[in-house]
């Protein structure tokens, strides 16, 4: 297959398109303007639909449109503007329909900065909106993973009826790496979607809702929901293990992060510390007995959580964790990338501290 | 093999294609690369930069702190990254941009001072500086082969571009020159 080097945004169109998407509905916000430009180009050539609506607000809205109407469809955007689209997807999230949201995040909060940032971790996994629910969410630590969760991010959402969170960062989204893009889906191939708002001519209509006015019948919904974040936890635990088998100290990190701190293991490695990194992939769910089982049983003693916000990740870290080793936090904020040579540092005991950035 | 190159210098003379070539190049060669270009609220005028991982095993991070080599086209780009080159890593740098302190360069990496601004005026093209520091970088470095260059610059270069394509072999040949 051919190997072509693409920016993470426009990768992220392209594997969307392979997947069988047809309908983006976004508005422009950086870093991840290459992506609905990307789709801006490439969706009126394959028969689909690129709209750039007016808000956030109303292209999340135009999505639950077409998720209900059966489309594959996907929308982006960065911090500021997710936080836009957080009633629609509480609303989605509630009328179990499927789609494909991707989160390329930058410093918050407010309007924050522009560049890389991790600090929406929070907002992705513990629901973000309104009500008991959880998006399925995945972070990419390569252009090709991008490419590869991005195609199976729209199995998901169909399989659980749910959105699927694609969390990325500036990083992500600006580099360039080689990939290779899977052969396209025939969208005619599609399982088909029986509950779709389609048309009721010869079957019952078909409804989508979130209302349920009746506590006994919103309980019983919410029960149906919970069994289905039960089922992805069983079903869809994604991490990675690096170096981890003899590991002392052990990192956690997800995404850009993760690569980074791949980097660190290996200088580390280089200077006598036994060091080995933790990634997981899926962060909801979020794999709270690998990481467990993990430091059972390697002799790990200290756990470093590595994040490019203030104290995220390490909330579920130590969820898993449960006091068994000692668990701190590296917490880079703000919008800096942390450099290797400086988490390294840091771990040898030679200065550095959360929220203070080399220059 | 680990190359780690930075790219450096004022908005609008190509330092970001230097590393996408660089990219190109050794994707082309079969290497696992990664190309991460600084962004932000720039201008025109104003400084970028980016860093191209070139490597024969997986890459980690995209962002690197001591680079292998490192190619600056003006002062405060020199100033920036210098300091923090790996020891007997290369730094070509446009010695028509920048001001000749001695207090500034090092003895511990390999420094070549390129006029790239006067050659590429003698090939008739103040643009392609940055192919002749280019050119300087890969006979020095050698993160990739000048033939991978020379069919790295027909992808990066827009095919209504490509009767620029000697132009450009021209000033990486000129650049390469320069280091014996």
């Amino acid at each position: 297959m051919e190997r072509r080097l693409m920016k993470g945004n426009e990768a992220i169109g392209e594997a969307a398109i392979a997947a069988g998407c047809r309908y983006f509905f976004g508005y422009p916000i950086t870093p991840q303007n290459e992506l609905p430009e990307y789709m801006a180009r490439r969706l009126p050539e394959v028969g689909g639909v690129y709209l750039q609506a007016e808000s956030e607000v109303s292209a999340i809205n135009m999505v639950y449109g077409a998720a209900g109407a059966g489309a594959r469809v996907m929308t982006s955007s960065s911090s500021p503007g997710i936080s836009l689209k957080q009633e629609g997807l509480s609303y989605i999230a509630g009328a179990e329909l499927p789609c494909v949201v991707v989160n390329m995040v930058r410093g918050g909060p407010g309007l924050g900065g522009i560049q890389p940032a991790q600090s929406d971790y929070f907002q992705a996994t513990k629901g973000g909106g309104h009500g008991d629910y959880h998006l399925l969410v995945l972070a990419p630590a390569s252009v090709q993973e991008l490419v590869n969760l991005v195609r199976e991010a729209f199995d998901l959402a169909d399989k659980y009826r749910n959105p699927v969170m694609i969390l990325g960062d500036g990083v992500l989204g600006q580099m360039m790496e080689p990939v290779t893009i899977a052969d396209p889906v025939p969208v005619a191939s599609l399982p088909a979607k029986p509950w779709a708002t389609t048309g009721a001519q010869d079957r019952p209509a078909n409804l989508i809702n979130s209302l349920y006015i009746d506590p006994l019948e919103l309980s019983a919904h919410n029960a149906k929901l919970i069994a289905k974040y039960e089922r992805m936890a069983r079903e869809e635990l994604r991490f990675e293990r690096y170096c981890a088998d003899d590991a002392e100290i052990l990192l956690v990190a997800y995404g850009i992060t993760a690569r980074i701190c791949r980097t660190v293991v290996d200088l580390g490695r280089q200077a006598g510390l036994k060091l080995g990194l933790f990634r997981p992939i899926s962060l909801f769910p979020f794999p709270y007995a690998p990481l467990a089982d993990l430091i059972a049983e390697v002799g790990v003693n200290k756990v470093i959580c590595v994040e490019m916000s203030a104290g995220q990740l390490v909330e579920d870290v130590r969820l898993a964790v449960e006091g068994r080793v000692p668990t701190v936090l590296y917490g880079y904020p703000g919008g800096v990338v942390p450099l290797p040579a400086e988490i390294l540092s840091r771990i040898k005991g030679e200065g550095g501290a959360n929220g203070v950035r080399r220059s | 093999m680990l190359h780690e190159i930075i790219s450096a210098g004022f908005g609008g003379q190509g330092v970001l294609l230097v590393g996408q070539t660089l990219a190109y190049a050794g994707m082309l060669e079969g290497k696992e690369v990664s190309w991460y270009p600084s962004y932000g609220p720039e201008m025109r005028g104003g400084t970028a930069n980016c860093t191209t991982v070139i490597s024969t095993g997986p890459i980690g991070s995209p962002v690197v702190s001591n680079p292998t080599a490192l190619v600056a086209m003006n002062q405060p780009s020199l100033e920036k990254f210098l300091p923090t080159v790996k020891p007997g890593g290369v730094v070509v740098y446009d010695q028509s941009l920048v001001s000749s302190n001695p207090a500034l360069l090092r003895s511990d990496v390999k420094m070549i001072g390129v006029e790239a601004q006067q050659i590429a005026a003698r090939l008739g093209n103040s643009k392609v500086a940055n192919i002749i520091l280019l050119g300087a970088l890969v006979k020095a470095a050698e993160p990739v082969s000048l033939t991978a260059v020379q069919e790295a610059l027909k992808m990066v270069l827009p095919v209504r571009r490509h009767n620029l394509l000697p132009l450009n072999y021209a000033a990486l040949a000129r650049g390469a020159e320069i280091v014996a």
